[in-house]
C-alpha cells in the first residue's frame, strides 16, 4: 500500500514536473544549404535556441528567407542541425528512427494538390501510418481515433468528399485533422493561414489554442503574419536574414524600431488588451499625400 | 468514412480473377480452329486429372501448347505491366507514367536489334539481348536520375525520356541496316506481339522473377499511398522514402524488362489498367496493385484474343490491338473523372 502510495506520488512529481520543464529544447541550432557540399553557403541559419512546454503556442516569426521553414524542418527532424541540438521530452530528435519520430512529431505543410483523388476520410486515416502494421489496413482504433480527430476540426461531414472538391479552408482542416490522428507531442504548422480568407485564418488560430489547451500538445507556427502571431501566441521567436533575434513574449518582443526594422515596412504597435501588442500599418500613402502630415492620427 | 478492409481486397481480387479465369476459357475456345464449350470442358477436366494423353493430338496441340502458354504468357506480362505503371505513377508522382517512360522499353528493343543484326541463328538471343539492353538502360538511368544521392523524380523523369529518344534514335538507324524479313519481325516486336512462346527452359524462372517483383511493390503499397501526397508529407508521417523509392524503382523497372523481353513493347497497358481500376475501386495502393495484377491479365488476354480472331488466320500484334482500344478508352476515362 505504502509503495503504491509512493509511486503515485512519484508519478505525480514526473509529471508536475515534466509540465514545467520544457518538452522542446532548441540548443544552438544552426544549419548552412549549399548547392553542393564544397561551396560556399547560399543560406545560413545561425545559432539559435528557445524552449516550449506542453499546452504552449510559439510562433516562429519573420519575413520571406529569414530562415522560418529551415528552422521548423529542424525541429521535424526533416533536416539535421549543423551545430547545436533539438532535443524532445531530453532525446535527440535525429537519433528517432522515422516511424518513432512520425508518433511523436506531426507536421502539416501547405497543401501540394494530389495526384490522384482520395477521400477525406481516407486521408485523415493516413496519420494512423506510423502505428500500423505489414499492410497498415485500419483497425476499429485508427477508424475512431480518426473519426475523433475530424469532430476535433468540425470536419465529420466531409469524411466522404473528395479532398479535390473542399474549399482551402476545408482542405486545412482535413490536413489538420491527419495530423491529429498522429497522436503527436509536438504539432508543427508551416504557414497554415497562408491561402486562408481572415475568418478562416481566426477560426484555425482559435482551434489550435484549444488544441494545444485540451490534448496538451505544443505547438509550434511558422508564419509571417504579424498580427495573427501577437494575439495568438504564448511565445515568438522572431528571426531576421537567418539570425534568431529575439525570442520572447508578443510584448517583449514585438518593438515598434524592431519591427519595422525586420519586416522593412512603416508600423504601429499599441498594447492592446491583456497585455498582447496590436501592430497595424502606418498609412504611409495617406501621409504623403498630405504635406502638413494632418493625416496622421498618432504621433 | 468507409476505411479499406482486408474483406474487400480479398473479394475485389475474387471477383477480378473470376473475370479472368472467364476470360482466359473464352480465349481457348477463340481462335482459327474453333472448338465447342463441351470438347473444351472435357480436355481441361483431363488436363486436371493428369491424362491429356486420352486428348486426340490436334486438341491437345491447339489447346494446350498453342493457346494454353500464350494466354498464361500473356496474363503474367500485362500483370506486370500494370503493376509496373501503377508503381511509375507513385514513384514519379504523375498519372502519365506508363512502364516504358523511363526508356526500359528501349533500351531491350536495343538489345533485341542487336541480337536480331548479330546473333540471327540463336533462338533465345532476341530476349535475352532484350533482357540485358534493359537492365543496362534501369542501371544507366538510375544513375543518372540521381541527385544527392537519392533518386529525384523530376531528374529521374527526365533522365528517362532523354535516353528513351536517344535510344530509339539508335534503334531506327539500325534499323535501316536489317533485311525486310527481320524489318517485320521487329516491327512486330516493337509493338508487342505474344505469337512467339517463352522458351520452356526460362518459363519458371520468368514466372518466380514476376512474383517476386509484384510482390516487392505490394510491400511498399502502404506506403505508396503517401507518397503520391508528396515525398515531404510521407517522411513526416514514418516512411523511409529513399527505401521505398529504390524498391518500386528496381522492382517496377525489372517487372517491365521481364515483360518486355517474352513480348515486345505490348503499349497502353500499364498506363490505362491502373487508371481504370482507380476508376472503379479506388486509389488506395493497397488495393489497386492486385487489382491492377489482375485487370492487366485480363486486359492482355482479352486484347490478344482479339488480335488472333479479328482478321483470322492473319494475326495483328497485340499491341495494335491495345493501342486502338486503349486510346479511346483512356479518353473516356478522363472525362468521367473530371466530372
Amino acid at each position: 500500500m505504502s509503495t503504491l502510495g509512493a509511486s503515485a506520488t512519484e508519478s505525480r512529481e514526473v509529471r508536475a514536473r515534466s509540465e514545467e520543464t520544457a518538452r522542446l529544447a532548441v540548443e544552438q541550432a544552426s544549419y548552412a544549404y549549399s548547392p553542393t557540399r564544397r561551396q560556399i553557403p547560399t543560406f545560413t541559419l545561425s545559432a539559435t535556441s528557445f524552449q516550449a512546454r506542453q499546452r504552449e503556442v510559439v510562433a516562429i516569426l519573420g519575413p520571406n528567407a529569414s530562415g522560418k521553414s529551415t528552422l521548423l524542418q529542424l525541429i521535424a527532424g526533416s533536416l539535421a542541425p549543423l551545430s547545436g541540438r533539438v532535443l524532445l521530452d531530453g532525446i535527440e530528435i535525429g537519433s528517432l528512427d522515422a516511424r518513432t519520430r512520425a508518433q511523436r512529431i506531426a507536421v502539416v505543410q501547405q497543401h501540394a494538390p494530389l495526384v490522384f483523388p482520395a477521400r477525406a476520410g481516407e486521408f485523415v486515416l493516413q496519420g494512423r501510418h506510423p502505428y500500423g502494421r505489414a499492410l497498415h489496413l485500419p483497425n476499429e482504433e485508427d477508424v475512431a481515433l480518426a473519426q475523433n480527430a475530424l469532430a476535433q476540426v468540425g470536419a465529420e461531414h466531409l469524411a466522404d468528399r473528395r479532398m479535390d472538391q473542399l474549399s482551402g479552408g476545408e482542405k486545412q482542416r482535413i490536413i489538420l485533422a491527419r495530423a491529429l490522428a498522429q497522436q503527436p507531442l509536438l504539432l508543427l504548422l508551416d504557414e497554415p493561414t497562408l491561402h486562408l480568407d481572415i475568418g478562416a485564418q481566426v477560426e484555425l488560430l482559435e482551434r489550435l489554442r484549444r488544441l494545444a489547451e485540451e490534448n496538451r500538445y505544443t505547438v509550434i507556427v511558422v508564419t509571417h503574419e504579424l498580427a495573427l502571431a501577437a494575439e495568438f501566441a504564448d511565445q515568438v521567436v522572431l528571426l531576421h536574414r537567418g539570425k534568431c533575434l529575439r525570442v520572447g513574449t508578443p510584448a517583449a518582443v514585438y518593438q515598434r524600431e524592431l519591427l519595422e526594422q525586420v519586416f522593412e515596412a512603416p508600423l504601429d504597435v499599441e498594447a492592446g488588451p491583456a497585455g498582447r501588442p496590436r501592430v497595424s500599418l502606418r498609412p504611409r500613402l495617406a501621409d504623403a499625400a498630405r504635406p502638413d502630415g494632418a493625416g496622421r492620427t498618432r504621433g | 468514412m468507409r476505411p479499406l478492409t482486408m474483406r474487400r481486397v480479398v473479394w475485389t481480387c475474387t471477383l477480378l480473377a473470376g473475370v479472368l479465369f472467364a476470360v482466359s476459357v473464352m480465349a481457348l475456345k477463340l481462335g482459327a480452329v474453333p472448338i465447342s464449350v463441351s470438347d473444351l470442358v472435357v480436355s481441361l477436366g483431363r488436363l486436371a486429372i493428369g491424362r491429356t494423353d486420352q486428348l486426340p493430338l490436334d486438341y491437345r496441340l491447339i489447346v494446350f501448347d498453342l493457346r494454353l502458354p500464350r494466354i498464361v504468357l500473356g496474363a503474367l506480362v500485362g500483370a506486370a505491366l500494370s503493376v509496373a505503371g501503377a508503381g511509375f505513377q507513385a514513384l514519379l508522382r504523375n498519372p502519365l507514367a506508363d512502364p516504358y517512360v523511363l526508356g526500359v522499353s528501349s533500351g531491350s528493343a536495343l538489345g533485341a536489334v542487336l541480337a536480331l543484326q548479330f546473333l540471327p541463328q540463336i533462338a533465345l538471343a532476341t530476349p535475352l539481348g532484350a533482357f540485358v539492353g534493359a537492365i543496362l538502360t534501369i542501371t544507366g538511368v538510375y544513375f543518372l536520375g540521381r541527385r544527392e544521392g537519392h533518386l529525384d523524380s523530376t531528374t529521374l523523369l527526365l533522365a528517362g525520356i532523354i535516353s528513351a529518344s536517344f535510344l530509339s534514335a539508335i534503334i531506327m538507324f539500325l534499323m535501316t541496316t536489317l533485311t525486310s524479313r527481320d524489318v517485320r519481325g521487329m516491327a512486330f516486336w516493337l509493338m508487342g506481339d505474344l505469337s512467339t512462346p517463352l522458351v520452356p527452359s526460362l518459363r519458371w524462372f520468368f514466372l518466380v522473377a514476376l512474383l517476386v517483383g509484384i510482390g516487392a511493390i505490394y510491400t511498399t503499397s502502404p506506403d505508396l499511398n503517401l507518397l503520391v501526397t508528396g515525398e515531404r508529407e510521407a517522411m513526416h508521417l514514418g516512411v523511409d522514402v529513399t527505401r521505398v523509392k529504390l524498391v518500386v524503382y528496381v522492382a517496377a523497372s525489372g517487372l517491365t524488362a521481364l515483360a518486355v523481353s517474352a513480348s515486345g513493347a505490348i503499349g497502353y497497358v500499364g498506363l490505362l489498367v491502373p487508371h481504370a481500376m482507380r476508376f472503379l475501386f479506388g486509389s488506395d495502393y493497397r488495393l489497386l496493385i492486385p487489382a491492377s495484377a489482375l485487370g492487366g491479365a485480363i486486359a492482355v488476354v482479352l486484347a490478344d484474343t482479339l488480335a488472333r480472331t479479328i482478321i483470322a488466320p492473319t494475326e495483328l500484334p497485340v499491341g495494335a490491338m491495345t493501342a486502338i482500344a486503349g486510346a479511346p478508352l483512356f479518353i473516356f476515362l478522363l472525362r468521367r473523372s473530371m466530372r
